[in-house]
């Protein structure tokens, strides 16, 4: 994962609240075996109406997106982070992220800031009034600089650390696998176990067919 | 000190406990796999050389893309062929349990793990699937995770995590007749909002939920996500070890009584304090239906379509007049008025046995009303070929509805069953997101019963509003026709 530390770019106002994975990214395009190569997939259903924020050509080189309250509600998809960071986003600002959607943002060094609702709607009306403004993310310093103003934004210490570092998650877990193998030590035996499969008897299922 | 029910089970898996803002690291008991949100993850193992830590602690099924239909022939969508391929491959290559398309043990993630008994109460389960918080009914911790972490669950058989906050959700009282756990769910969430669990576990508890069947819990647990919570749970008791025992998995003999005695601990204490509690009166629901395009837009079928510019909030106020408008709706139209195209019946929330038993009952003798579509997708193959034990195939088929194979399907239209472009659908699954059915499809979430009725009457509609007395337990099936009916085709 590459290190985090500030980003400068074209901030993109996305003004809707509760914008679910499905409007970031359509199931249809989870069919793909990659981790690349999303960028079309994007807001694929909004990408069809010209208004759309993202077809006008001020915003189109867009890698701030500052978008309405609940972002990112849904499923667990972390395609919708790749679609984002494919398109070229690095950033992400709403006042309220689901969960899992933050949590994969952190995993793949996308920031997901949040910013106050207030500060959210000071921002729309600069990239709004002046479309094309550039946004200046410091992670380090927890702030969103745009035209004359500086608003902070909030990323717990951890997640922050991790993307100034560029730290990937599971060297780190592996860095206490002594502790892991301790533990399984002393798991109940009552707990389940998937191996060696154990299952009703084995039934023929007939497949289904259209009627007529 | 005294604990909730989720503390609990995070304290039994604490591997280490995080210091100075890093989290805590949690062992994972069971790790359920599919074919969307896992080639990547597998592609990451072998890219830096790593095993899967624990093939016995894992469980692969394919579910999200397969086709309903000619499950015998090669899957005609190219790529939803490569994804399943590419699962079973993967599983191959690092020794996981595959259930695949034909076996009686595929069907959607979150039914196999409980009809295996793999589901157990005190458990950690995670999956890459948001609604793994349906195997919470069994007082399990179980959250849907990203690809990265389906990743370090592979590889490590834990996760990184920051403790959540704890909220009580109570039902109190009974349920009255026609209404049941998907209409407190959408309640629930119309209530505390999409964003309302965010950061929390929900604990549901009280009279209404103690009532409830494990598969009734589960339908529950199951849309805690849809109210932004990771995770729902519900505390382990009879009902619970009940459902498990004799189960393939479930503990046997001296592991049986001693998993019991530790279960039997597995409740919240009654001084235990929760970061937020939300009560609810049964007695005061009824069938519930959306009307908008979040889960949180909701109303009794007796309302109408809310009036936009009444809304006092304008985040709510815009977010309802775009939702009315991609709906295609007026406001103030009652929602007992809205005709549909399609009725979907399936899903992880109420594809199961009783869903289907219950949809039967309701069914049986009747005919669909003209030019509306029907499906039946049991939520697993084993599902299927228990209905067809019992007959409920020939009830649906006689209805004039499509019986079909095990899977997602059409709750989220990855493979061919979707919704076309403007086409309304009455559906128990758990999104009505724009283009969640298929690009330009129009849904509204319904629990079984409001869904039977609306295929009968071709409006959404309750079973108040079909002939059978108010009294009947529509809950269970057991063969016993509703009258008046004209023949029964029950065999």
């Amino acid at each position: 994962m590459e290190k985090f530390t500030t980003h400068t770019g074209v901030g993109v106002p996305l003004r809707r609240s509760n914008v679910d994975t499905d409007q970031i990214i359509p199931a249809v395009y989870l069919k793909r075996v990659t981790r690349t190569g999303f960028e079309d997939a994007l807001f694929a259903a909004w990408r069809g109406d010209p208004s759309f924020v993202l077809n006008q050509d001020a915003y189109k080189t867009g890698s701030v997106l500052v978008a309405g309250p609940d972002f990112g509600t849904g499923s667990s998809r972390q395609h919708a982070v790749w679609a984002l960071k494919d398109y070229g986003f690095k950033v992400v600002l709403a006042s309220r992220f689901a969960d899992i959607f933050r949590g994969n943002s952190g995993k793949e060094g996308l920031v997901a800031g949040l910013v106050s609702q207030e500060d959210i709607e000071l921002l729309w009306k600069i990239l709004e009034a002046k479309p094309g403004t550039e946004v200046t993310v410091d992670l380090e310093a927890r702030t969103v600089h745009a035209d004359d103003v500086t608003v902070p934004f909030q990323i717990d210490d951890y997640t922050r650390w991790r993307l100034m570092e560029g730290l990937d998650d599971i060297s780190l877990t592996l860095q206490n696998e002594g502790d892991i193998t301790a533990f399984e030590a002393t798991r109940a035996s009552w707990r389940p176990k998937t191996l060696p499969a154990k299952h009703l008897p084995s039934v023929p299922v007939e497949p289904a067919r259209p009627v007529g | 000190m005294a604990g909730t029910l989720a503390e609990k089970v995070w304290e039994a898996h604490l591997v280490r406990r995080g210091s100075g803002g890093s989290p805590d690291l949690l062992y994972i008991d069971l790790h359920l796999i599919h074919e969307v949100t896992s080639p990547q993850a597998f592609e990451g193992l072998r890219l830096a050389g790593r095993p899967v830590r624990r093939p016995d602690l894992t469980i692969a099924t394919e579910d999200h893309n397969t086709p309903t239909l000619d499950i015998d022939l090669p899957i005609a969508d190219l790529t939803s062929r490569t994804q399943i391929d590419t699962l079973r491959n993967n599983a191959r290559e690092f020794g996981v349990r595959i259930h695949s398309l034909g076996d009686a043990d595929q069907g959607i993630v979150h039914q196999v793990g409980p009809q295996l008994g793999l589901t157990m109460p005190g458990l950690t389960v995670v999956c890459g699937d948001s609604h793994t918080s349906t195997h919470g009914a069994f007082g399990a911790l179980a959250f849907g995770i990203g690809t990265s972490e389906v990743e370090h669950v592979m590889a490590t058989q834990t996760l990184p995590l920051s403790p959540f906050k704890t909220m009580a959700i109570t039902v109190n009282g009974e349920l009255p007749p026609g209404a049941t756990s998907k209409d407190i769910i959408l309640a629930i969430i119309a209530k505390i909002g999409t964003g309302g669990g965010q950061g929390y576990v929900l604990e549901y508890r009280g009279e209404a939920i103690r009532k409830l069947s494990m598969e009734a819990r589960m339908t529950i647990c199951n849309m805690s996500i849809e109210a932004g919570a990771r995770a729902g749970m519900i505390a382990p008791d009879e009902t619970t070890f009940e459902y498990l025992k004799g189960r393939p998995h479930a503990p046997e003999g001296e592991d049986w009584d001693a998993a019991v005695e530790y279960w039997k601990t597995l409740r919240s204490d009654d001084d235990a304090e929760f970061d937020a509690e939300v009560v609810l009166e049964a007695a005061d629901l009824e069938p519930f239906v959306t009307w908008g395009t979040n889960p949180g837009q909701g109303l009794p079928l007796s309302a109408s379509v809310p009036v936009p510019s009444e809304i006092a909030d304008e985040g709510d106020r815009v977010a309802a007049e775009r939702a009315l408008e991609y709906m295609g709706l007026e406001a103030g139209t009652p929602l007992r008025e809205i005709p549909v195209d399609t009725v979907f019946i399936g899903s992880c929330t109420n594809g199961r046995i009783e869903d289907l038993r219950s949809v039967a009952k309701v069914l049986q003798g009747r005919k669909k009303a003209d030019g509306v579509r029907v499906l039946v997708v049991p939520a697993s193959a084993r599902v299927r070929l228990q209905a067809e034990a019992e007959g409920l195939d020939v009830i649906f088929k006689d209805f004039g509805a499509e019986w079909r194979n095990a899977g997602c399907s059409m709750c989220l239209g990855m493979n061919p069953d979707q919704l076309a472009p403007g086409e309304r659908a009455a559906s128990t699954s758990n999104r009505n997101f724009e283009g969640r059915q298929g690009k330009g499809g129009r849904t509204h979430l319904v629990s079984p019963l409001v869904a039977a009725a609306t295929a009968v009457r071709g409006t959404l509609s309750s079973v108040a509003d079909l002939d059978i007395a108010g009294d009947v337990d529509l809950t269970t099936f057991d063969g016993t026709p509703l009258a008046p009916l004209a023949e029964p085709s029950l065999v």
